[in-house]
């Protein structure tokens, strides 16, 4: 990095420069989210509900551009945890009022007897969503890996959230053991989402690897803390364009999904924040508006921040009486 | 004391961390015994993953690990 470049502004300003491939005087907001966007499709012309007579734009209020990730195409950028809800029911409510196509799992280490286990898998296949079975708890690239088999056999998927804590304080991921199991995993066959910090250089290595996707976190697992970091999600948007950027963990509320989104972040993936919400349901149907609200902005073009008043009435040509 | 070809000689097995005595040989037979349905659950032997269509040629011995796993949910 340029040393010059010792604050957020310029290193946004920088990154994202160097991503569109512009110059300096010809880098906008707009080719920022033109970059990032490539994978939009077109809006239709018209969408059902639309009439000869509007002149309105389409409006899709809580719907979100497709997108690709793991050779499936998704309308929804919310990625939900199924996690340490009251009950089963609201679960599923959630689960539907969130939106979501893709749902987290988990294994224990038990032995299956009862109905408890097979009952909630198929509470949770009855809802139609993908699985995206975690590797949670793993400490080291050799237990990851044979997790990940195992997930794979349960749930008959190839997608694996790959976990590997390096600090039971902070579940900090342990940057060199998760590339070791997602080196290992890619040449198994897997589809790996590794759950990452939000450091360039080692997502980049993972990257080299073979992963497609990419999962850094926002804050601690469960903290609710927010993005403790946008610095470092927004050199990760505009350092690597075109691969999907999920921030996963740390989200406590609404506002900070949508921040992740108007980043320019593909997805945010997200389970205590809804979990423990004293409405789970209300809360999931949040941050669904949220996600949707935060993508449509970065499609938009947010405007770029300014650090003195910058007049939104044109006075130039106008009489000035005093 | 001896045993006969035909009397099943128990070993020690540590199963998710609590020795268990079987007279099962193989994966297969000893997940047979347990009564659950061989898809619910996923294996592992000594650390190693063994795929359910595997697990009538994983041969227990004595002091082996399994552990087993089930769907749960998760973040």
């Amino acid at each position: 990095m340029n040393p010059d470049m010792n604050d957020e502004a310029a290193e946004q300003s920088t990154a994202e420069q160097k991503m569109a491939g512009l110059e300096r005087s010809t880098a906008t907001p707009r080719d920022l989210v033109a970059v990032c966007s490539a994978q939009v499709k077109e809006e239709p012309a018209k969408r059902a509900g639309d009439t000869e007579q509007s002149t309105l734009p389409p409006s899709r209020p809580e719907e979100t551009s497709e997108w690709q990730i793991g050779g499936r195409t998704l309308t929804s950028r919310f990625f939900l945890g199924t996690a340490a809800y009251p009950s089963p029911q609201v679960l599923k409510d959630a689960i539907q009022a969130s939106g979501a196509q893709v749902v987290t799992m988990g294994l224990r280490r038990q032995l299956a007897h009862g109905t408890e286990a097979s009952d909630f898998f198929a509470l949770i296949q009855a809802t139609g969503s993908h699985l995206l079975p975690n590797t949670a708890g793993c400490h080291t690239a050799r237990e990851a890996i044979t997790l990940a088999h195992m997930a794979r056999e349960l749930f008959d998927t190839s997608w694996i959230k790959l976990e590997v804590v390096g600090d039971a304080h902070t579940l900090q991921p342990d940057p060199f053991e998760l590339l070791t199991a997602a080196t290992q995993l890619v040449k198994d066959g897997f589809e790996v989402f590794p759950y990452c910090m939000d450091d360039l250089v080692s997502c980049q290595r993972l990257l080299d690897a073979g992963c497609s996707v990419l999962m850094p976190w926002g804050a601690p697992i469960g903290s609710g803390q927010g993005l403790v970091n946008p610095g470092a999600l927004r050199t990760l948007r505009a350092r690597l364009p075109g691969v999907p950027l999920i921030v996963d963990a740390g989200i406590g509320s609404p506002a900070d999904a949508v921040q992740a989104m108007e980043l320019g972040l593909d997805a945010v993936l997200l389970n205590s924040a809804v979990a423990h919400a004293v409405d789970p349901v209300r809360m999931a149907r949040a941050f669904k508006l949220g996600i949707a609200s935060g993508r449509l902005a970065f499609e938009a073009g947010v405007m770029p921040r300014q650090d003195m008043a910058v007049a939104s009435t044109p006075v130039a040509g106008h009489p000035i009486l005093l | 004391m001896t045993t006969t070809d035909t009397e099943p000689k128990t070993i020690t097995i540590t199963v998710n961390g609590t020795p268990e005595p079987t007279s099962a040989r193989t994966l297969q037979a000893w997940v047979d015994a347990r009564g659950v349905l061989p898809a619910a659950l996923a294996t592992a032997v000594n650390g190693n993953f063994v795929p359910r269509s595997l697990r009538a040629q994983q041969l227990l011995a004595e002091g082996d690990t399994i552990l087993t796993f089930q769907p749960i949910e998760g973040g």
